[in-house]
């Protein structure tokens, strides 16, 4: 195989990482190098250095160690049954190409992800050598995100969570029938295992020693996973379910989800669809609703796949129209919560001016409200819904206007 | 009239210090004029300093969000933002508004700007790209061209201060220049366009860019909506927007129209290579085999939240065997049995009841861990009778296995597993029972049960009744190992 430059490299294994949705730069121990002895801070909230036209976020190098690969994951680009070109980065240029996009300012970090060649423990030692040579020799102090393969050795695990803010290991299919069908390789049981294990790492980092020193710190940034939506039969219900499993067993940061998207050379056992961008941006709703709103899995997904025409709270709010109109100057905030168009922010802001006076109507906007979408559910000084609440076609104000399908 | 002229640098720190001065004079905001930097100044303004409306004297008095709110808004663009945080500031510390009431005109625009500066310096601290210079010292030189909207050169620049401590930098506007050498942060006027010499890390940016980009997703508004199109012209990427946008739907169709290809040759051998040599079968019936098989078991629905299976531990000789009731939080993330608070509780009560957990066999009556999720937390629920039911197969085979002489049941759910019925526990504990099978079997309280008990005095008594308990298990196993 002829020798392939460092820009076609980049290509080969930038083009092979792009499936992975996830790119927070955000959280975890705070650093910088005002001392002039290093490179880089972390810790704030992330910054999104640039957007692809798809929308998505570009904020640290999401890069493949290499795309060469054991494993036979139908979803899977880099799958060894796949004909995709193959190209694998040494070491030095992993370090050479995150150091000098840091200094340009075009990256917060690195977010290295792998194919699995030879065993896991070979791929992952290579990983971990990489991410202790940016914060050893190169005196990096940006942001690392360190993809983790579930069967590496402890003591591998244990160095990447030294050297990297987050660690993640995808869990890529809702259901454990699903993996075994599409990832035979992988073991669901085993990727909890894991999980668990850094869940239990993370929190023996913030005990105190004997002497009162705190330890050395483990994945300050805590770890995340991805779900593929689409790519199996799992229904809404069903990844929502993992999804609150995932952050109540492994205290998870977050679960991203990713719409099973067309690859070049695709495998036989997957149909070739456009990605189902709507069903996972209504997935991700979802979550947020689950993680600030206090709704649990079976209220926003009930009929077991979400509404695609309307968002998930609204969905709810219509469905349980016995609940509202919610009166904004006596509501808990449990209730002011679930009004459809009122965020975590204008529950606070409202919560806040109910302390010194009435709240009338008009004052919701400015405190960030969507009345679009509040005004059926809520009465307010000077405003009441009158019957607008049990309105019959209430919903028609939210959806999309009825498409005449296309007779071909 | 009052006529204040603030600095191009410096600006927000000298109308604090303008403010203080004019509010001790006492002097209404309609009496006052601000400019920033050179200008013609106001045309009717007459000139003369002397205020004609003098009130009384107000000392500012701000909390901490409000100021740091105030001076975000005062770098805005809109040259009323003097006046206007000005007039906001006299009327908080007189008490007439209220920080935060979004109700109050001058509260929210100014609330607005400051959003709007903070939204600015963000996306400047995002789209600010850098050049290599040539650099005859250590530290390497860089430089970049960026056009904030707002007068945030000197608020911005800081943080890449703290993130490029080890070079030196500039960061030219076409207002201010920010300089960054030998670790001093510095602020010019700018005097002439930068212009910046190439540089070759840009095109593997450019290539990283192109390439990172799935056509299969294209969102140009998610994309816009986020970097606007007025900071295109300094980003070094932006220019391969149109062709990707304009090419991508041809990809994904090509891609969706693509028939699957047959496997390279290579993927058989590769797979072959790796495949993992057959695993170790433990022989049917040992405790290896036992635990092996208790870890795949789905014969009821909770293997599916949990993590693992706990099996019990201890030596296979064991002359006691400890059942509770099943894995908790702790449990199912480590793999063993008894390692969190209730675990802890039992170690220490055991010690000291002369019963030490290396010479017992400790499990559970349910293997896998029961609870409901609540955010980032497991809360316990007690496993049902058909769960116990289900459970009870490998309670039964770790029985045959270690053919304990005395067997401690903790809590109801383990005295339902052994002897069909768990009812009254209060009134069984520390009475000698029989399983079944005729083993002796020893009714105790669950440790978790003594965690739970708000009273303290409750909590007392039945920690003390739990070591008569464990006293009395480790009496008997003294006594029968006597007798051998």
């Amino acid at each position: 195989m002829a020798k392939l430059s460092l820009n076609k490299k980049l290509e080969i294994l930038s083009d092979a990482a792009k499936y992975d949705a996830s790119c927070a730069s955000s959280g975890g121990e705070r650093r910088d190098s005002r001392d002039g002895s290093g490179l880089g801070s972390s810790g704030g909230s992330g910054i999104c250095h640039a957007y692809a036209p798809d929308g998505r976020c570009i904020s640290l190098l999401k890069i493949l160690m290499t795309n060469f690969c054991i494993y036979d994951c139908a979803y899977c680009i880099n799958r060894v049954s796949s004909q995709v070109q193959r190209a694998r980065f040494s070491v030095e240029e992993v370090v050479k190409l995150t150091i000098e996009f840091y200094r340009r300012n075009y990256i917060e970090g690195l977010f290295l992800s792998s194919g699995i060649i030879r065993s896991p423990d070979d791929t992952m030692v290579d990983m971990v050598r990489i991410a202790r040579t940016l914060r050893e020799a190169e005196n990096f102090r940006g942001y690392i995100h360190l993809k983790t393969i579930p069967d590496a050795a402890p003591e591998l695990i244990d160095e990447a969570g030294k050297w990297a803010d987050r660690l993640s290991i995808n869990i890529e299919m809702p259901t454990e029938a699903g993996l075994a069908k599409l990832a035979p390789e992988k073991n669901g049981r085993e990727i909890r295992k894991a999980m668990g294990d850094v869940r239990l790492r993370r929190e023996a980092s913030r005990e105190k020693t004997f002497r009162g020193r705190a330890k050395a710190k483990f994945a300050p940034a805590g770890q995340s996973t991805q779900i593929i939506v689409g790519a199996d039969a799992a229904d809404d219900r069903a990844i929502l379910d993992q999804s609150s499993n995932l952050y109540a067993n492994y205290a998870l940061s977050r679960v991203y989800y990713s719409a099973f998207s067309p690859i070049p050379d695709a495998s036989k056992v997957l149909p070739l669809i456009r990605p189902p961008l709507l069903r996972e941006h209504r997935l991700y709703q979802a979550d947020w609703l689950l993680r600030f709103y206090g709704f649990d899995a079976g209220e926003v997904a009930s009929k077991g796949m979400l509404d695609l025409d309307v968002d998930p709270k609204l969905a709810w709010a219509l469905e349980h129209r016995g609940a509202f109109p919610v009166d904004v100057n006596r509501a808990d905030r449990e209730m002011l919560l679930r009004v459809p168009g009122f965020g975590t922010k204008t529950v606070q802001r409202l919560l806040a001016a109910r302390r010194h006076r009435r709240v009338r109507y008009e004052d919701l906007k400015p405190m960030g409200a969507v009345m679009k979408n509040a005004a059926a559910f809520i009465v307010a000084d000077g405003w009441s819904p009158r019957g607008m609440t049990d309105e019959a076609a209430l919903r028609n104000r939210f959806a999309p206007p009825p498409e005449q399908l296309s007779l071909i | 009239m009052r006529e204040v002229r603030l600095p191009v640098i410096g600006t927000v720190a000298t109308w604090r210090h303008e403010a203080r001065l004019l509010a001790v004079e006492g002097v209404p905001s309609d009496e006052v004029l601000w400019h920033c930097g050179e200008g013609s100044g106001d045309l009717f303004a007459d000139g003369s300093n002397a205020s004609n409306n003098v009130a009384s004297s107000i000392e500012i008095r701000l909390s901490k969000v409000a100021l740091s709110s105030i001076q975000s808004a005062l770098c805005h663009s809109d040259p009323e933002r003097f006046a206007r945080a000005y007039d906001v500031v006299l009327r908080l510390s007189r008490g007439d508004v209220r920080w935060g009431d979004r109700s109050d005109a001058g509260v929210r625009r100014i609330l607005e700007q400051a959003k709007a500066v903070g939204r600015d310096i963000h996306k400047m601290h995002a789209f600010v790209r850098f050049r290599e210079l040539p650099s005859d010292c250590d530290r390497r030189g860089f430089a970049a061209w960026f056009e904030p909207e707002h007068n945030i050169v000197e608020a911005a620049t800081p943080f890449f201060a703290k993130r490029f401590g080890d070079m030196d930098w500039m960061i030219v506007t076409p207002t201010i220049t920010a300089q960054f050498f030998d670790g001093t942060l510095a602020f010019a006027e700018t005097t002439e366009d930068a212009r910046l010499p190439k540089d070759d890390t840009e095109d593997l940016w450019r290539t990283y860019y192109a390439s990172i980009f799935n056509p299969a997703r294209l969102m140009v508004k998610a994309m816009t909506s986020e970097m606007p199109k007025k900071y295109w012209k300094n980003l070094p990427e932006a220019d391969l927007i149109p062709e990707l946008i304009r090419t991508a739907p041809e990809r994904a169709a090509a891609m969706e129209a693509a028939r699957p290809t047959s496997p390279p040759a290579r993927a058989a051998a590769i797979q072959a290579m790796a495949a993992k040599p057959s695993p170790f079968v433990p022989a049917p019936g040992s405790p290896e085999a036992l635990r092996r098989d208790a870890a795949g078991c789905t014969r009821c629905p909770l293997y599916r939240p949990a993590t693992q299976a706990v099996f019990g531990e201890g030596p296979p000789d064991a002359d006691v065997m400890i059942v509770g009731e099943q894995p908790g939080d702790r449990e199912d993330l480590v793999g063993r049995p008894f390692v969190g608070p209730a675990g802890e509780l039992f170690d220490e009560v055991a010690a000291s009841a002369g019963l030490h957990r290396s010479r017992v066999y400790i499990t559970n009556a349910v293997k896998h861990f029961k609870f409901k999720p609540q955010g980032k937390r497991r809360i316990h629920q007690r496993p049902n009778t058909s769960e116990i039911e289900a459970c009870r197969r490998w309670l039964d085979h770790e029985r045959q296995l270690i053919r304990p002489k005395l067997i401690v049941a903790m809590g109801a759910t383990a005295l339902q597993s052994l002897t069909g019925s768990g009812d009254g526990l209060l009134n069984r504990r520390g009475r000698l029972e029989q399983t079944q099978d005729g083993t002796p079997l020893l009714v105790t309280l669950h440790p978790s049960y003594i965690l739970r008990l708000k009273d303290r005095a409750a909590a007392l008594k039945a920690r003390s009744d739990f070591q008569d308990d464990l006293a009395a298990a480790a009496s008997f196993y003294v006594a029968d190992s006597g007798m051998r």
